[in-house]
């Protein structure tokens, strides 16, 4: 009996992993010569150029301009009364590590234990995803894909929504370390305190995760020392490898940025302060409170991940707008920022995170960067993408209105030059359905 | 504990204290001028003018038409766009506690209306968000979960005035995984729950209506007996049953929580036979494969437009869900079952526009006038028509555009939400919190002092 219920389950999960396999046909690996021609370019970091004509070939964006020469072999599409942007990137996503959230089966994307700097996005990718073609059919060509369980998540990675094996998404990986910053909470709710014990409890726990997480810095500062001295010099000592410690060392070396997820006042200062002692590259990302903290972000330079913005704030008795508002007052204050969706499944839904900033102050156009541009300046891949530039990726996309408005419809999207393909799983199901006699 | 909930209470006068500012609670003559004004059932008015007096719209039309009483608060509405309040069909906001009385497959008897709280933030920044009625509803843990409640949202205002008097008893019966316990286990010391199967949760609905059926055989023979001048013992009073037995007479209506095709046909077979009305379902995120057959028995359909993948029954969801109910005939509304969506229903209705090419007219419908059909309240909800009441949401720009906002949000003719007002008290109210928790702390401070003084030496 208990075998045949194995059975059974094993029939009911391959049925499911079946039906999770995207089925939806993938980009056909040509990157052809094509010039959208008559169409309004946003390229986001120069002048809208109207009346335009785009040119990319080989993956490429080889022209823009009124007046940009179409070459002979080129496939022309005629862009009159339509729009070109640059693709949207997503600052944070699950994209590729989950399939449906409340089978367990198909998410990985928190590993067992506090400490897993080692648990790589870029490893566990299903490049078949049916979440993939439902994001990338509204305009979001990248996303950063990143683990997300204990102190130490893993590492992102940044990966274009196309491509027939992890490998081919991948756009750089690692990109970043995640760390869930531990959470002082000494209140049962809002900003009240608990009583005298659970507050002990609460601080004592919160002084082994910071621990934990100095613990593994020290040691991997040291593996990372020990390296060095027997790469310089074989006469050193060997030592046996340390998985999880290797794959630290180019974050204390500095060459790995480091997201760190914190939410609260408290636990954004108390973050940004092991920043500054383990001297590594922060990134600040969730940060509701992140208005508080704007001089001692703006000394050090530090970027900031915004989002969800479609969330409630966290407290009671924060502005109704709390969250909504966050994205001007850096962009008053001069601080690099970005907008993440924090999604998978509706990921898509990026551009209208940013568009509720614009509703409560944000520039529209500086909305459009912080999905675009600003993505890839933080991530250090603007040289690569994140604008209509020539010699940048043609990720790019073509619209009949401005994306940030939920009226305004997508009609072809092209990723790494390649002209993908304008169906998901769902919009076959739609087509099935229409048909149903 | 009692401290935090005394704490809890003063930090929920903090908020309620802002949204008594706002209302006027007098009957005051108030009138929109020069706005473009979506009326929903008698399409858009241009440089148009709305009247609310004693709580009901009682004029609307072109500016030149409508005549401004003397007296009036004249709110200028150039530029803007006026709607009917936002409905949600689908709530938990202002529940106290759990939602599930997870106990029993059958839970019909217990009421939420019981244990509303009218101090729950999210109330307020769902009016900074244009919605002002909602259903309030258990969750989905049992295949009949309870009865409902219909509510209008008068933050500030005691809960005994938020119930809408005429409006219709609601029950929530629940479909799927939920019922049937698949992505939960029951918390420790609650044994594992039937059903497991969507057989069981058949046979649990199924039973109770068979029960309730004999229930008021015995109620009608009593019934007979006693105006026959016999004097006959009563049957006993079963809460359950008497809500069950209500169902079958057509006074409680059924909203029903469902997702898979197999489900949705079996409630309305199910209700076919036994002879329920089902008003709603709910979430019927595959509500687009037999639209048709839902269409055919008059019940409405409530959604989420674009979720899906959050469990295995919502693997077929999408978004053009909403166009291919509405197409089909079925009056389908956009729902939120979130306090975070319930905030911003409007866009959620603007995407069935992008998928499945409704009108912006049919698509205004989805989180208004068919809202309010589905609760049976659009006498008097759900449009901007003389006589209605004074549910109104002056937006910065169409309602379907991402960049606009709530300006201000009015129920019936009172002012419950006004952004400018929002932000002109807010440094009020932080000063008012910094006061407050010195002052504790300055008290707990003296009260720490006074034990540590030796007790007799």
């Amino acid at each position: 009996m208990v075998k045949r219920t194995a059975l059974l389950l094993g029939i009911a999960v391959s049925a499911l992993q079946l039906s999770a396999q995207s089925v939806i046909l993938n980009n056909n690996g040509k990157k052809p010569t094509v010039a959208i021609k008559n169409a309004m370019v946003v390229p986001v970091t120069a002048a809208v150029c109207n009346n335009c004509t785009i040119v990319f070939s080989g993956g490429k964006i080889t022209a823009i301009g009124a007046n940009a020469a179409v070459p002979d072999d080129a496939m022309v599409i005629d862009g009159t009364g339509l729009r070109v942007y640059p693709g949207m990137i997503d600052s944070g996503t699950r994209i590729g590590l989950t399939e449906v959230e409340s089978v367990p089966g198909t998410n990985d994307i928190s590993e067992l234990g506090d400490l897993n700097p080692n648990a790589f996005a870029a490893i566990a990718l299903n490049p078949h995803s049916n979440v993939i073609p439902v994001t990338r059919i509204n305009g979001i060509t990248a996303a950063v894909a990143s683990p997300g369980g204990g102190i130490v998540s893993g590492q992102s990675a940044l990966i274009q929504l196309s491509g027939w094996t992890p490998k081919e998404m991948l756009i750089q990986s690692p990109l970043a370390l995640n760390i869930n910053f531990p959470r002082l909470r000494t209140s049962s709710f809002d900003d009240q305190p608990q009583d005298e014990e659970a507050e002990k409890e609460a601080r004592k726990s919160y002084t082994e995760q910071l621990d934990k997480l100095r613990d593994l810095f020290r040691d991997a500062n040291a593996y990372a020392k020990a390296a060095s001295a027997r790469m310089k010099d074989v006469n050193v000592k060997r030592f046996d490898r340390d998985v999880m410690l290797e794959s630290m060392v180019p974050v204390v070396q500095g060459r790995v940025p480091v997201i760190i997820h914190a939410n609260l006042e408290r636990d954004i200062r108390a973050a940004i302060k092991f920043a500054d002692e383990e001297k590594i590259k922060m990134i600040l990302a969730d940060a509701d409170d992140v208005a508080r903290v704007i001089p001692d972000l703006k000394k050090r330079d530090i970027p900031v991940i915004l989002g969800p913005i479609l969330a409630i704030p966290p407290r009671e008795d924060d502005p109704y707008d709390l969250i909504f508002t966050n994205a001007q007052k850096l962009n008053e204050a001069g601080i690099r920022f970005s907008i993440q969706s924090d999604d998978a499944h509706n990921a898509r839904n990026l551009p209208y995170h940013a568009a509720m900033c614009a509703a409560f102050g944000l520039p529209k156009d500086v909305a459009l960067k912080a999905i675009t541009i600003y993505p890839a300046q933080i991530f250090g891949v603007a040289d690569r993408m994140g604008s209509l530039e020539v010699g940048k990726r043609a990720d790019l996309f073509i619209s009949d209105g401005d994306p940030l408005e939920i009226t305004t419809n997508v009609k072809r999207v092209f990723i790494d030059g390649e002209d993908i393909p304008m169906d998901s799983y769902q919009t076959l199901l739609y087509k099935k359905f229409l048909a149903r006699p | 504990m009692k401290q935090i909930a005394e704490r809890r209470a003063q930090i929920a006068g903090f908020t309620i204290a802002l949204c008594l500012g706002f209302a006027a609670f007098a009957q005051n003559v108030t009138v929109i001028r020069d706005a473009t004004i979506l009326t929903i059932t008698h399409g858009k008015i241009e440089h148009g003018s709305v009247v609310m007096r004693g709580g009901k719209i009682v004029a609307v039309g072109l500016d030149a038409q409508v005549s401004v009483p003397s007296g009036a608060t004249v709110i200028d509405g150039a530029g803007k766009y006026v709607t009917p309040g936002i409905i949600d069909t689908h709530s938990h906001t202002s529940v106290d506690g759990s939602v599930n009385e997870i106990s029993l497959p059958n839970s019909g008897a217990v009421r939420i209306g019981d244990v509303l709280t009218n101090e729950d933030v999210n109330v307020y920044r769902q009016l900074a968000g244009g919605t002002t009625t909602a259903l309030v509803l258990h969750g989905s843990a049992n295949s009949i979960g309870g009865q409902s409640q219909i509510v209008k949202w008068k933050y500030g205002r005691p809960l005994s005035e938020w119930f809408i008097p005429d409006a219709p008893r609601t029950i929530k019966f629940a479909l799927g995984e939920n019922p049937k316990s698949s992505n939960f286990r029951p918390p420790p010391g609650i044994p594992a729950q039937y059903p497991a199967t969507r057989m069981g949760v058949e046979e649990v609905i199924r039973k109770s209506f068979l029960d309730a059926k004999d229930y008021m055989a015995k109620w009608d023979e009593y019934d007979a007996r006693k105006k026959r001048g016999e004097n006959p013992i009563p049957p006993r009073r079963d809460l359950m049953l008497d809500v069950m037995a209500d169902i079958l007479r057509g006074k409680v209506d059924v909203h029903s929580h469902c997702y898979r095709t197999d489900e949705i046909l079996m409630l309305l077979n199910l209700s076919d036979e036994l002879g329920f009305k089902v008003r709603e379902l709910h979430h019927v995120l595959e509500g687009y494969k037999v639209a048709r057959e839902i269409a055919a028995h008059g019940v409405g359909g409530g959604t989420f437009i674009d979720w899906w993948g959050f469990k295995a029954e919502a693997y077929d969801a999408i978004p053009y869900n909403v166009a291919m109910m509405e197409n089909a005939g079925v009056v389908t509304v956009v729902n939120s079952d979130s306090d975070e969506l319930a905030r911003r229903l409007n866009l959620d209705a603007a995407k069935a526009i992008k998928y499945g090419g409704l009108s912006e007219d049919e698509a205004l419908k989805l989180c208004t006038i068919n809202g309010a059909k589905l609760l049976r309240l659009d006498h008097r909800l759900g449009s901007i028509e003389v006589g209605k009441d004074a549910d109104l949401v002056i937006w910065t720009g169409h309602p379907f555009s991402t960049y606009s906002r709530v300006e201000t949000t009015f129920i019936e003719g009172d002012v419950y939400f006004d952004r400018t007002k929002d932000l002109a008290m807010r440094a009020e109210l932080a000063k008012e919190k910094r006061d407050r928790l010195k002052k504790e702390a300055d008290e707990e401070g003296k009260n720490k002092k006074g034990k540590k003084e030796p007790a007799n030496g």
